[in-house]
């Protein structure tokens, strides 16, 4: 799920308070708290010290503590529907890049530049003021202490832009250890709940753990040992999260890496596998399959490509040339700051439509020769907003708008280029939580939702009435589709589960139950990014297509299931195989991972398929230059 | 005295496999070296003592950790030696009975020692075991008392290190570490997972343990240094890596506190990581070859390393280079082969790559190093570099010819470089460079001269496998803006047949050229460079030629592949008479008739010496060594040895030394070892071993203000002078408690020492006198007498004290008793 995101609005922290609320601050000089379950912005509190830096809250989650641009800490108590704001502490000048709180919440430590501060929260005094350059002869750099944390034990963690993770203690102000981790900046830290590990990100993309070990068997004296380096990031590790069984890195390389601890993990299996997320696991990309159009949709803005064709054909493996060449058509700027949620095209490529945190949109596409006209559609019906998924019907006659509080908006589409709210399914359970995903039957019957809560709820759009209920699984769905031919509900969930279930007949098929009996191949519960979108091949019906990230796959349910000696090959390998060695491996996954990463992929037509792939070196070219090192032997 | 027989000893000198220990102070340097211990002075570098005794490869050297002046030593033959290395005797030896490949001695465990033997009925499998040495009395002890650690280690010593305090032992090998602690009786094994890359594969390759803390250092064949901590954790065991060799880490060692860590590796670089931290290290760099081994004194304030080029270097605590101790250089392949400098009587052979050295036999130690190629060579595998490959001197040392060649497949690229020796500098200096000497490789090079004193005699004649020989002479440069008058040029070109010419040599008055091609061997006028007559014994190619030297210079000897030995009369142009040896290495003494052959047969090397004019050799060593024997040469005595026996009297004159393809130098020796010592070591390591303490120093201090005070008060002055020079008091001081007789012996020599003699004022001689008498009273007129006596026939008691270190018998006892008595002193008033 994605909160989206607001250009003034940058988010510095981010922290959990009072059991499950979340709260950010940024340098707007805000503080906002989420509302998890409608995914937006709840309510924001002016910090009134200008930018914020940083936040963190106590132990309990009852206070939060700000620090500000100005060189103040501010704190803030937690009270339900909101924060109040409670008493400055000592200010002096320098920005507060960092705090951390004593566990036992009288006192917090605060990293400024060449600095570091301990103040008593009740006095609201500096208790200990440290300068954190004072060991480093004839620098004239500043030294900005990026994170800090404080250990129960009275110590402090620093990390700071010389490249060194040091341990002080606070009350005599002393420095306890030194350790130089990089020649560039460490940026963030994280201490594990036990205190004995603490993970820490630098800006040249490598991740460090410390552990507190003791120096002898048996011995009571521990010291704090660098042991493992991870290299999983090319620029700025900007934050990480020590869990009990891993270490995670986000950086500015726009991933989250989930990196298991051996030793932790009690059993291969899920939890040891180093997970990378690159892409948000959400579709980005609607098809217009009749008039063959693509739109992309970026955070502030929409692209509607024109797709090319050919006449050829030729053998695999072969490029064609194109007769017409793809044709950018449209660029559709978002008006505001608010970063666009999600977006959709017709089928017929008529209407787009698009929706961000406070509005919704709908545009009427004419195609005139090679000319195009784009018009709003006005008077767009209001409604609970925003829209978290926007579904066109298969004949695209009308528009289904997912909505928060379990609610799906159905909205009908004139030709002239209006439009009118028919009807409002709300979810019979009653759900708090947003609608996430749709799916329409290609005969314009049924409609399935996928709620926060995990639940399927099945709508008649004949009658307008909920239809039925898919039993509730324990894990998110993250890809749903209706089979044109036989109403067939195919439900993809994060776990690599697959089910088919029968909408006319409300219960899973018998192919569906064949599956959970058998069990789908290791190989393919062990992948580690979910399938993002489901579709058909009308011609075969017993063809499903399906794809994650890395991957491609035509699952054929006439075919039988690999048990789990058999291999689960990629076409292009299994192709190099005698013709009696491909016949032994015939199973019903057939699997092509030309194509990574793999944002869409969708059946255009029988014999035409739409791949959209997103190479990550497009997206490192976009980032800021990663810090220079000199690698051996280049 | 006579030696019983002639036995081989290997010469291999620097250090072998089982590395070096620095005892504490950091005076000696102790390194296992072959089938010996040699014990280096720090100081000044020089060998100060060799322990032989092993019968086999010495596999590793510990110190004695509860006695200081003591030291371990493991050997192949089976046995641990426990050894007083100050004065260079063996105090026991324990025999264990099976081979013994590497040696740990730990301070807690009081009465043994661990060993790596080879698991009995398997092959290539090892294990650690403890050995129980027993405290029983007399020389050679029985330890079989073994019981076994670790099972499944490695053969290296490299490989398995003890933890602090011998609390635990850590063993490596392939990709596993296993971990044993004694007090716990827990067996921990680690692995890291195996992975191949282009650079090569993560297995470990040696092994180090903290002196305080439980972190154990490994070095991986990729470059890598882990270090392991929390490992008796069997799941949280954590390890953090350093990374900075390309290539594999050799050895590791902590520093004495272990707050930081020496590595060393291909890169001939040492490293010093500080606080364990990948960021703080700092370089010891071009320390001319591959480290092998790092090893650190007790105290800490020196380190050693010794290098794949037989050197150690001593580096100081502060990693400045401070000495090197270089023995003969191990290069890879001895192309040149076994050359005697004529000048300094040194042998002469590949050194670094690209460099001639030239080795000292007496001393053990290099000369120097001849820069030949002159460029950089890089260190990288794969690629083909300039080498020297052939080497001749002229018969006065005047001149030097070297080839060096780049191995190419379809062109090597050759030089011939003709050095003249500069009498002022006191080195080779490059006279003429001569480019593609050969189309194709050059097999032999030989000079003629007759007579050194007229140039032109001087003929340099080169064979190579473009079918031609070709003769070099030296001509008046015409050049005007020449350094040098005089340069090489090419004479005459001679070929036979079209075969390839394979080896080449002059007679010994340089009248006749011998040049065999293949299967024949043709004989050539000097002067007239007419073809005199072939000789040839189908069906083999001749393999080495040589003319016979003295009263046999009328034949010609030469080896075929086919396994023939041929001896062809110059003058009559037939064969005198052949024999059936497989002869490897054919090898004539410059200074007589003989001339040494050594055979390859059923995997076991055989010497024959023989004169060509008999048949029948005079000397026949069968089974010299199991190792292929590749080059032999005879060294030029300094004077000629008195041997008895009519068998080794080949030997007078000159010595043989003979080069393994093992790269171990070898030599054929009349005498046992010690009497090979020079007595001078000796006397060096009494010098030595005054230590240079705080405590000395004020002593020192103390005492020169005290002589100065002295000069007022001169016979006082006289009495100390008079006591440090007396060397019988230094012998008294200076000989182990164990060797010296019983006190009573002692205390009238040591006091018969103290008195002046008559010479010298009798008015303190009454003095000390008197004070003899109040200690002892008996046979004080005895010694008196025996001093008088002494006087008349004793010339040189210093160098009848030199032998006194050994067994003595009872009459010799006697006789140094008597010298003992008597005083010196008065030769030092001279």
């Amino acid at each position: 799920q994605v909160i989206p995101g607001h250009e003034a609005r940058s988010v510095e922290a981010l922290c959990w308070a009072a059991g499950d609320r979340l709260f950010g601050a940024g340098l707007g000089g805000d503080i906002t708290e989420y509302d998890l379950a409608r995914l937006c912005a709840a309510r924001s509190v002016e910090g009134c010290g200008g930018p914020i830096w940083s936040m963190a809250a106590n132990g309990g989650g009852t206070q939060l503590a700000i620090g500000c641009e100005d060189g103040s800490v501010k704190l803030f108590q937690v009270v339900p529907g909101g924060i109040q704001f409670e008493r400055n502490l000592d200010r002096r000048k320098g920005r507060i890049l960092c705090l951390s709180w004593h566990p036992s919440g009288t006192h917090i430590a605060a990293g400024s530049i060449d600095v570091l501060r301990v103040f008593d929260v009740c006095s609201g005094q500096t208790a200990q003021r440290i300068m954190v350059n004072y060991h480093v002869h004839k620098v004239k750099r500043e030294c900005i202490v990026w994170s800090i944390a404080f250990l129960s034990d009275g110590t402090v963690v620093t990390s700071d832009s010389f490249g060194r993770v040091q341990f002080w203690d606070w009350e005599r102000g002393t420095l306890l250890e030194s350790h130089t981790v990089s020649t560039s900046a460490v940026l963030s830290l994280a201490v594990s709940e036990k205190e004995d590990s603490i993970v820490v990100g630098t800006s040249s993309g490598a991740t460090y753990q410390f552990q507190l070990l003791p120096v002898k068997m048996g011995s009571l004296e521990k010291r704090w040992v660098r042991t493992k380096p991870f290299q999983h990031h090319t620029h700025d590790v900007r934050a990480v999260a020590h869990s009990s069984t891993a270490l995670i890195s986000g950086g500015l390389d726009a991933q989250l890496v989930i990196r298991p601890l051996m030793e932790k993990v009690q059993r291969k299996g899920y939890d040891a596998v180093l997970r990378k997320f690159t892409f948000p696991h959400r579709r980005l990309v609607s098809c217009a399959r009749k008039a063959r159009l693509l739109l992309f949709q970026f955070s502030q803005h929409l692209e509607l490509w024109r797709l090319g064709s050919t006449e050829q054909t030729g053998k695999d493996g072969e490029v064609l040339p194109l007769c017409r060449m793809p044709e950018h058509l449209l660029q559709l700027k978002s008006k505001g700051p608010e970063h666009i949620y999600c977006s959709c095209v017709s089928p017929c490529g008529s209407w787009v439509s698009y929706s961000t945190a406070s509005r919704f949109h709908l545009y009427q596409v004419r195609y005139e020769g090679d000319g195009i006209s784009i018009r709003k559609v006005p008077k767009v019906p209001k409604m609970l907003l925003p829209a978290y998924q926007l579904q066109f019907a298969a004949d695209s006659s009308s528009l289904f708008v997912a909505s928060a509080q379990g609610s799906v908006h159905v909205l009908q589409l004139l030709e002239l280029g209006g439009c009118k709210h028919l009807h409002t399914f709300r979810s019979p359970s009653g759900s708090p939580e947003a609608v996430y995903l749709l799916a329409s039957s290609a005969d314009g019957h049924w409609l399935a939702a996928v709620g926060g809560d995990w639940a399927i709820h099945v709508y008649d759009l004949k009658c307008l009435k909920h239809h039925c209920t898919v039993p509730t699984y324990s894990c998110a769905v993250t890809a749903l589709a209706i089979h044109p031919v036989t109403n067939n509900l195919v439900i993809a969930y994060s776990d690599q589960q697959l089910f088919e279930f029968s909408i006319p007949e409300k219960q899973y098929t018998a192919w569906s139950r064949t599956v959970q009996n058998c069990g789908l191949h290791k190989a393919w519960l062990e992948r580690d990014s979910p399938i993002t979108h489901i579709t058909f091949n009308p011609k075969n019906p017993s063809h499903i297509l399906l794809h994650d990230i890395y991957m491609f796959c035509v699952l054929d349910k006439s075919l039988p299931l690999p048990d789990n000696s058999a291999l689960l090959m990629n076409q292009s390998t299994l192709k190099q195989l005698p013709e009696t060695a491909r016949q032994r491996q015939l199973h019903a996954f057939k699997i092509c991972k030309k194509f990574q990463p793999l944002l869409f992929a969708d059946l255009l037509d029988e014999n035409c398929l739409v791949m959209v792939e997103r190479p990550i070196m497009d997206i490192k070219t976009q980032l800021p230059l990663p810090v220079q090192q000199k690698k051996f032997g280049t | 005295t006579v030696a019983a027989g002639v036995t081989v000893a290997r010469c291999s000198p620097g250090g072998g496999a089982a590395g070096s220990r620095l005892p504490s102070p950091p005076r000696y340097l102790l390194c296992a070296s072959g089938d010996f211990v040699k014990m280096y002075s720090v100081g000044t570098e020089e060998t100060l003592r060799v322990m032989g005794g092993h019968g086999d490869l010495v596999t590793g050297i510990q110190l004695n950790p509860h006695n200081h002046m003591q030291l371990y030593s493991s050997s192949l033959d089976g046995t641990i030696k426990l050894w007083d290395f100050m004065d260079g005797i063996p105090i026991k030896t324990f025999a264990v009975g099976a081979k013994l490949l590497a040696l740990y001695a730990l301070a807690s465990s009081e009465d043994s020692v661990f060993v790596v033997i080879p698991k009995s009925g398997e092959r290539d499998t090892f294990q650690l075991v403890s050995v129980k040495l027993t405290k029983a009395a007399g020389q050679d002890l029985e330890a079989k008392e073994l019981s076994v650690v670790l099972d499944g280690v490695d053969v290296s010593p490299k490989h398995t290190a003890f933890g602090r305090e011998g609390e635990y032992v850590a063993s490596v090998k392939e990709v596993n570490l296993q971990v044993y602690f004694f007090k716990q009786k827990q067996l921990n094994r680690f692995s890291v997972s195996a992975i191949k890359t282009k650079s090569g594969n993560n297995h470990f390759t040696c092994i180090a343990c903290h002196p305080t803390e439980d972190c154990i250092a490994t070095g991986h064949a990729d470059g890598k240094i882990r270090l392991w901590r929390n490992f008796y954790h069997k799941k949280e065991y954590t390890f953090s890596t350093l990374h900075w060799h390309h290539d594999t880490v050799k050895d590791l060692a902590f520093s004495v506190e272990g707050d930081s860590l020496l590595s060393g590796g291909v890169e001939s670089v040492l490293v010093l990581w500080h606080n364990e931290s990948d960021c703080q290290k700092d370089f010891l760099p071009r320390l001319g070859s591959a480290i092998e081994y790092i090893s650190m004194s007790s105290d800490g304030t020196l380190c050693c390393t010794l290098h794949t080029d037989n050197r150690i270097t001593i580096i100081n605590s502060n990693l400045r280079f401070s000495k090197s101790i270089q023995g003969l250089i191990k290069s890879t392949d001895i192309k040149t082969g076994l050359v005697v400098d004529p000048r300094t009587k040194a042998l002469v052979l590949n050194g670094e790559p690209g460099h001639l050295q030239f080795y000292c036999l007496q001393s053990d130690q290099q000369l120097f190093s001849l820069d030949i190629v002159q460029r950089q060579y890089i260190h990288q595998a794969g690629l083909n570099q300039s080498d020297l490959v052939k080497v001749a001197f002229s018969s006065q040392g005047k001149w030097l010819a070297t080839v060096e060649e780049r191995e190419e497949v379809t062109d090597p690229e050759l030089q011939l470089k003709l050095w003249f020796y500069d009498e002022e500098t006191q080195s080779f200096k490059l006279n003429t460079r001569i480019n593609t000497p050969h189309e194709d490789h050059i097999t032999d090079l030989c000079f003629r001269d007759v007579d050194e004193t007229e140039d032109d005699s001087l003929i340099l004649v080169t064979a190579g496998r473009d079918c031609v020989f070709k003769v070099w002479v030296m001509v008046e440069d015409t050049d005007p803006e020449a350094q040098q008058s005089v340069s090489w040029s090419c004479d005459f070109v001679g070929s036979y047949h079209n075969y390839q010419a394979t080896n080449c040599c002059f007679s010994e008055d340089g009248s006749l050229l011998a040049v065999s091609f293949e299967e024949t061997v043709t004989v050539w006028d000097s002067i007239t460079w007419e073809l005199k007559c072939t000789f040839c014994h189908p069906p083999g190619k001749i393999r080495n030629i040589c003319f016979g030297r003295l009263t046999c210079s009328k034949y010609l000897i030469g080896a075929t592949d086919y396994g023939f030995l041929c001896c062809w009369n110059l003058l009559s142009c037939a064969l005198e008479w052949s024999a059936h040896l497989n002869i490897l290495v054919l090898q004539p003494d410059p200074l007589s008739e003989h001339i040494a052959a050594v055979s390859w047969l059923s995997k076991e090397s055989s010497l024959f010496v023989f004169k060509p004019n008999e048949p029948r050799p005079i000397y026949i060593q069968r089974n010299l060594c199991k190792e292929k024997i590749q080059l032999a040469a005879f060294v030029p005595r300094d004077e000629p040895e008195t041997i008895a026996s009519e068998k080794y009297l080949w030997l007078r004159r000159s010595q043989l030394f003979f080069l393994t393809d093992t790269q171990e130098l070898m030599t054929l020796s009349t005498k046992s070892l010690e009497e090979r010592l020079t007595p001078s070591s000796k006397q060096l390591a009494v010098e030595e071993s005054l230590p240079v303490t705080p405590f000395s120093l004020l002593l020192g201090k103390h005492r020169r203000q005290q002589s100065q005070e002295d000069i007022d008060l001169g016979k006082l002055a006289l009495h100390n002078k008079h006591e440090r020079d007396s060397p019988a008091v230094k012998e008294l001081l200076h000989t182990p408690a164990h060797v010296l007789p019983s006190a009573s012996f002692l205390c009238p020599i040591f006091i018969n020492s103290l008195l002046i003699s008559k010479e010298n004022e009798s008015a303190e001689e009454v003095a000390d006198e008197v004070e003899m008498e109040s200690e002892k009273t008996e046979g004080d007129s005895d010694e008196e007498r025996d001093v008088t006596e002494m006087e008349q026939e004793d010339t040189s008691p210093v160098e009848l004290l030199g032998e006194m270190t050994c067994k003595l018998s009872k009459s010799q006892e006697k006789e140094l008793r008597k010298i003992r008595k008597m005083d010196y002193s008065w030769i030092s008033a001279f």
